[in-house]
């Protein structure tokens, strides 16, 4: 096939703006690695693709303070109960709607569907949490969050695609919802709720909004609230360390701030390569449901 | 005789109506525990909050009792919208949604720049790493362009100086000026990649027999996007356009919260943030829940109207 001039042209163009913007993506994140593994007191200088004077000071610095360590483990609690809750319970709930013997099937679908665009707000749903006493309570980064309407239609739909065959041979030998959800639906629905745990598993890692308005206990701290009030204290010039470990270990603010930051983003950045198939696979069964 | 053997029919039926009842009964008592007790959770969390819509007809301060506040009819409502707070949170909200509506067409467009692309494994790089920062809280974000943006440390004020290119390091993070369209582009820096996938999708799965018979009428490249390619995405964007519209009042918390400022927050107190500050920062819990109803209606009404233009359109719902 020949190419003519404009082609050419229009080729060289587009290679060269998406080269920029995928670099401008990666960059940012690559940054702030080299920075968090520089020395704090020779980065004034300027870094821009090495680091400058390796160190890991700043993360012998962040993990000894109790209080990172402490919202390391709610953030982790709360992706890995969460996740599982949701996952278990949305699966059970969907397969569950697929039956034409479960009473008022409809009534209960339609009410999911219309959950997602009806709202109560912030203040009435502020009060609901106060009068279940999930104020203050680890729960409440739970319990909202178990039944996902968008998930249930997606698993419900893909159940529904199934080979009917299997359940209903497992059926006349005498095996129960439960027996047949555990052994064939389960193992069967696995690519689905891969994606779904992935989504839900992501979304907990980097939700703080309900953190902020329902728990203001430190001990349920999370580590994206924690980082906020670490930037935005910042900014303001005071700090959240105290001055002697600061001076102790050659750490600044900065430093601290910006290898906090590595620590939130590393899991996601971890996992991300090797399942974005995944998350890809999501959007796609979302647009040709929505 | 007749009548024996009837009354004897009957009261056979009854044990075995009976055991068939209590057969059913065994075969659904597992449903309802695998849908029940989900269903009512949702309820609780989606539709009981409603019961507090109440709140912003009435005077309750918190602390007391709802039951003690007096009813005041739509008097919240009247001070509300007459207050300039409002105004300008409902003004930020429009302006943020109308940029985000006109800036639309922008992951169409990378998604066909992307199938541009001669070397796939190159699209493929492209794709997944600027799909990423879809992936990372809001707070991440703003510490990233602290980091790259602020006086005292950021990289690209200490870059600008090392070059000669500027005297005095400037913060576009605090300039009221240019707030709304820094926010555009920080949410196309998150979520343009990501964006564009869906088009991608559609994109390969537009039939390529009739892009290889423009080719042998000598079609040129940009005559096949221009005649082919975007009116085949053109649907997928009707929807999405559409979708958009529902999602206008709906600006998000998390990214105006996290970027606010004392000089940018006259251009960026959108309504979600509005409605918390009144709320768990002032108290005022009428105001914020009136502030609340008044988003989630006109939200209702403008899904509806986007889905009965659409159903008009097509005879399709996106509902």
């Amino acid at each position: 096939m020949k190419l003519s001039t404009t082609d050419r042209i229009f080729d060289a163009f587009n290679y060269l703006f998406l080269t920029i913007f995928g670099f401008l993506t990666l960059y940012p994140f690559y940054y702030l690695i080299i920075y968090s593994v520089s020395d704090p007191q020779e980065v004034i200088k300027g870094i821009y693709f090495w680091p400058r004077g390796f160190t890991l000071d700043n993360y012998r610095t962040v993990f000894e303070l109790d209080r990172l360590v402490d919202a390391t483990i709610i953030s982790l609690l709360r992706t890995v109960i969460g996740t599982a809750l949701t996952v278990i319970c949305c699966t059970l709930f969907a397969y569950s709607l697929t039956k034409s013997l479960l009473p008022l099937r409809k009534f209960m679908y339609r009410g999911l569907v219309v959950s997602m665009y009806v709202s109560g707000g912030f203040i009435p749903s502020y009060l609901l949490i106060s009068d279940l006493r999930l104020l203050n309570s680890f729960w409440v980064y739970i319990l909202p969050m178990i039944v996902v309407p968008f998930y249930l239609i997606l698993i419900k739909t893909y159940i529904e695609q199934l080979p009917a065959e299997l359940e209903e041979s497992a059926m006349v030998e005498g095996a129960g919802y439960y027996r047949v959800f555990f052994s064939i639906i389960l193992p069967l629905s696995m690519p689905i709720l891969a994606t779904i745990a992935i989504f839900q598993a992501v979304g907990h890692w980097n939700s703080w909004a309900d953190n902020l308005f329902y728990a203001t206990d430190p001990k349920l701290m999370t580590l994206q609230l924690m980082l906020l009030n670490l930037v935005k204290t910042q900014t303001i010039s005071t700090n959240v360390l105290d001055a002697q470990t600061m001076s102790s270990m050659k750490v600044t603010p900065e430093s601290i701030r910006t290898t906090v930051t590595v620590v939130v983003i590393l899991p996601v950045m971890l996992i991300y390569p090797f399942l974005q198939k995944y998350f890809i696979k999501g959007i796609i069964l979302g647009a040709v449901k929505g | 005789m007749n009548g024996m053997q009837g009354e004897q029919s009957i009261r056979m039926r009854a044990p075995v109506r009976q055991t068939q009842m209590l057969r059913k009964w065994r075969r659904v008592f597992p449903l309802l525990t695998m849908s029940v007790p989900f269903f009512l959770l949702m309820v609780l969390f989606a539709y009981v909050p409603l019961w507090g819509w109440y709140i912003a007809f009435t005077n309750y301060y918190p602390g007391e009792s709802i039951l003690n506040a007096d009813i005041v009819g739509f008097r919240n409502f009247e001070q509300l919208f007459s207050g300039n707070q409002f105004l300008t949170a409902m003004r930020n909200t429009l302006v943020i949604s109308a940029i985000g509506l006109l800036l639309s067409p922008l992951p169409m467009a990378f998604a066909i720049l992307l199938n541009e692309v001669k070397q796939k494994w190159f699209a493929k790089i492209v794709q997944i790493v600027s799909s990423f920062p879809n992936f990372i809280s809001w707070v991440i974000v703003y510490s990233i362009f602290f980091a790259f943006f602020s006086i005292d440390d950021g990289m690209i004020n200490r870059l600008l100086f090392k070059l000669g290119l500027i005297e005095q390091p400037t913060d576009i993070l605090t300039n009221a000026d240019i707030a709304w369209w820094l926010q555009a582009a920080i949410t196309n820096w998150k979520g343009l990649g990501w964006s564009a996938i869906i088009y991608i999708a559609a994109i390969s799965s537009l039939d390529q027999e009739v892009f290889q018979a423009a080719e042998v009428d000598g079609a040129g490249r940009f005559r096949q996007i221009r005649h082919i390619m975007i009116p085949g995405l053109m649907p997928t964007y009707a929807v999405l356009f559409l979708l958009g519209i529902g999602y206008m009042l709906s600006s998000g918390f998390d990214q105006y919260y996290v970027f606010t400022n004392s000089v940018v927050h006259s251009k960026l107190d959108v309504l979600d943030t509005y409605v918390y500050n009144l709320g768990l920062v002032q108290l005022n819990f009428p105001f914020s829940t009136a502030a609340g109803i008044f988003k989630s209606v006109v939200s209702v009404v403008l899904v509806f109207t986007a889905n009965w233009v659409y159903k008009m359109a097509t005879g399709k719902s996106i509902i």
